[in-house]
């Protein structure tokens, strides 16, 4: 093996060409922090394993829970998983940062993997930078695209701009964004093997949580989303959306305004601090468009946007925009569909 | 029960209503440029708390260049006691794990028990800097805060999760990041602008505070995301069923 030192010091570009082959040669090795809830692997982390296969290399899931046994079994299956590392203990099962961030600095020293991949949930922001710092590293967020082991590409600036970032830390923390990567397919057969717990104690307790009831297709992963904003009136205005979305199967979501305004629950919200969606179809009714909205939905590969002002700036990112009375629109779709 | 004091790091970013260009590979920062939407969040959750008499000091501390401090004053003029200011040159990128480190050098100098940050600052997007800052000190943490109850020891914080809210109790010392929905910020007055111009701002480097903040991340290109072609109406309900069923084919 040629040492760091001495291929850093030559300067032809004969070297040059391999330390390059000397860098993309060495075997890239991902873990891939798995969420799940209710005994169930959540979608954020299948669009993450599609991630982990353009890093290259194997991939190794972490799964940490009180009883993760079910969910290390369903993540062995995903195609492309070669070994599943299930930490199981009564402090994994709330996912608190405190706990899981020093077990992830843990599984990684002991692997010596080359990278750390989280979907960029709430779940994988709240945990994944702590286990960052503690690895002494730079994270990387929010990525859209994987060039080579070191170079991602990702959006800044509410998506106004996007950047092309090299990381030169040893081990990579990355963020992926869900929205970006196909969900993983399962037909994998990897193996699971226990891994030691590490800091179990914690200075944050769980409570409680409420989490809003919901029969329609989840926002992030919908074909088809009807997003309603600070036009909808009302919250009770938001059963047309809901009419026209069991119609079509499709998801509801809403503009920060909308939320803001107490129609809908803030999960519901789309855009630069709410959920970030592509869907096939986005139907925008009663949205402004807003620089902030846009920046979670301008990727949806067909956009609707259903406004009684011509002048709204969604008109100019919709596909197909119809100037109209919601109120007479969306009752009209939904009947003649 | 008071706490001493609350740290409240706030950045200056590229307004939030200023649509971000691209130029040369650049983006053009010749615009407007105010606190970070967040950190305004943040100052009024802890000037309030000041208010309730849960704590006895709010200190603001901003990691930038010089104009950085524009940031700082209207920090004070919400209601922040003093601030801290870490000086970088113009230009210079500092990423949040520095920044992160250059939070804890002055956590250590100031011992706050609460230090509340944003969530996401609106130009890089990263939504980092307090659970980094949380992995250094190996504090508590509770990120996306939409609501918090101060406790003898404790506060009682709801987040904002994927799903609906859940809540924690998180030990002192701790830190917090706010989500959009935990409060509405207040507007600084002019009494309260002028006030500000006297209240004290320390500044360091971060040599001072011995942090190297070369960034182990570079950023090879910045581009114009794809643009898309939109602007096409339809005419009625019956025009746009048609369309999405015979010409996109989503329906």
């Amino acid at each position: 093996m040629f040492s760091r030192t001495l291929l850093a010091a030559r300067s032809t570009n004969v070297s040059k060409v391999y330390l390059r082959r000397a860098t993309t040669s060495r075997n890239a090795s991902t873990l891939v922090l798995v969420e799940h809830k209710n005994n169930a692997i959540t979608s954020t982390t299948l669009s993450a394993m599609t991630a982990a296969t353009k890093v290259g290399g194997d991939i190794t899931a972490l799964v940490a829970g009180d009883a993760p046994d079910d969910v290390a079994k369903a993540v062995a299956g995903i195609k492309g998983v070669s070994k599943v590392l299930v930490a199981k203990h009564a402090a994994y099962a709330k996912s608190l940062p405190e706990t899981l961030a020093p077990l992830i600095v843990a599984t990684t020293k002991a692997g010596g993997f080359s990278h750390v991949l989280a979907a960029h949930s709430a779940f994988g922001k709240n945990v994944l930078p702590r286990a960052a710092a503690l690895m002494d590293v730079n994270q990387i967020s929010d990525v859209t695209a994987i060039e080579s082991e070191d170079t991602f590409v990702r959006p800044i600036y509410a998506g106004n701009a996007v950047a092309t970032v090299k990381s030169k830390d040893v081990v990579k923390f990355v963020t992926i964004r869900t929205s970006a990567f196909e969900h993983a397919e399962t037909g994998g057969s990897g193996t699971t093997e226990a891994v030691p717990t590490a800091e179990t104690a914690s200075p944050t307790e769980w409570i409680k949580e409420d989490i809003v009831k919901n029969d329609r297709p989840e926002l992030g992963s919908a074909s088809i989303v009807i997003g309603g904003g600070r036009g909808m009136k009302s919250g009770d205005n938001f059963q047309l959306l809901y009419a026209l979305g069991d119609k079509m199967g499709a998801a509801v979501g809403a503009s920060r305004a909308a939320v803001d305004a107490g129609f809908v629950s803030n999960d519901l919200q789309i855009g630069q601090t709410g959920k970030i969606i592509a869907p096939d179809l986005y139907i925008a009714v009663g949205i402004s468009g807003a620089i902030q909205h846009l920046a979670g939905m301008k990727d949806s590969k067909c956009i609707v946007a259903i406004n009684k002002d011509a002048e709204a700036p969604i008109f100019q990112v919709s596909d197909y925009g119809l100037v109209a009375d919601l109120f007479k629109a969306v009752p009209e779709m939904t009947e003649k569909l | 029960m008071s706490l001493n004091r609350i740290l409240v790091p706030v950045k200056r970013v590229i307004d939030y209503a200023v649509k971000v260009r691209v130029t040369g590979g650049k983006i053009d920062t010749n615009v407007k440029h105010s606190m970070n939407p967040f950190d305004e969040i943040a100052i009024e959750e802890a000037v309030r708390m000041k208010e309730k008499k849960f704590a006895k000091e709010v200190i603001a501390m901003t990691v930038g260049p010089t104009k950085s401090q524009e940031t700082l004053r209207t920090a004070l003029a919400m209601g922040a006691d003093r601030a801290i200011h870490v000086e970088v040159p113009e230009g210079q990128e500092v990423l949040p794990l520095q920044v992160a480190k250059l939070i804890r050098a002055i956590a250590d100098k100031e011992k706050p028990e609460v230090v509340i940050l944003g969530k996401q600052a609106i130009d890089d997007d990263s939504s980092q800097t307090g659970q980094m800052l949380a992995g250094l000190l190996n504090w508590s943490q509770a990120a996306f805060a939409n609501k918090i109850e101060v406790e003898a020891g404790k506060l009682t914080v709801t987040r904002e999760v994927d799903g609906g809210l859940e809540t924690v109790s998180t030990k002192l010392p701790t830190i917090i990041t706010t989500d959009l929905r935990l409060n509405e910020p207040r507007y600084a007055t002019l009494p309260n602008i002028m006030k500000a111009k006297k209240k004290k701002v320390d500044k360091f480097t971060p040599k001072d505070l011995n942090v190297d903040i070369t960034p182990s991340i570079e950023t090879i290109k910045i581009e114009e995301p794809a643009k898309r072609s939109g602007g096409k109406k339809v005419e009625s309900v019956d025009e746009l069923i048609d369309k999405l069923k015979n010409e996109a084919k989503v329906l």
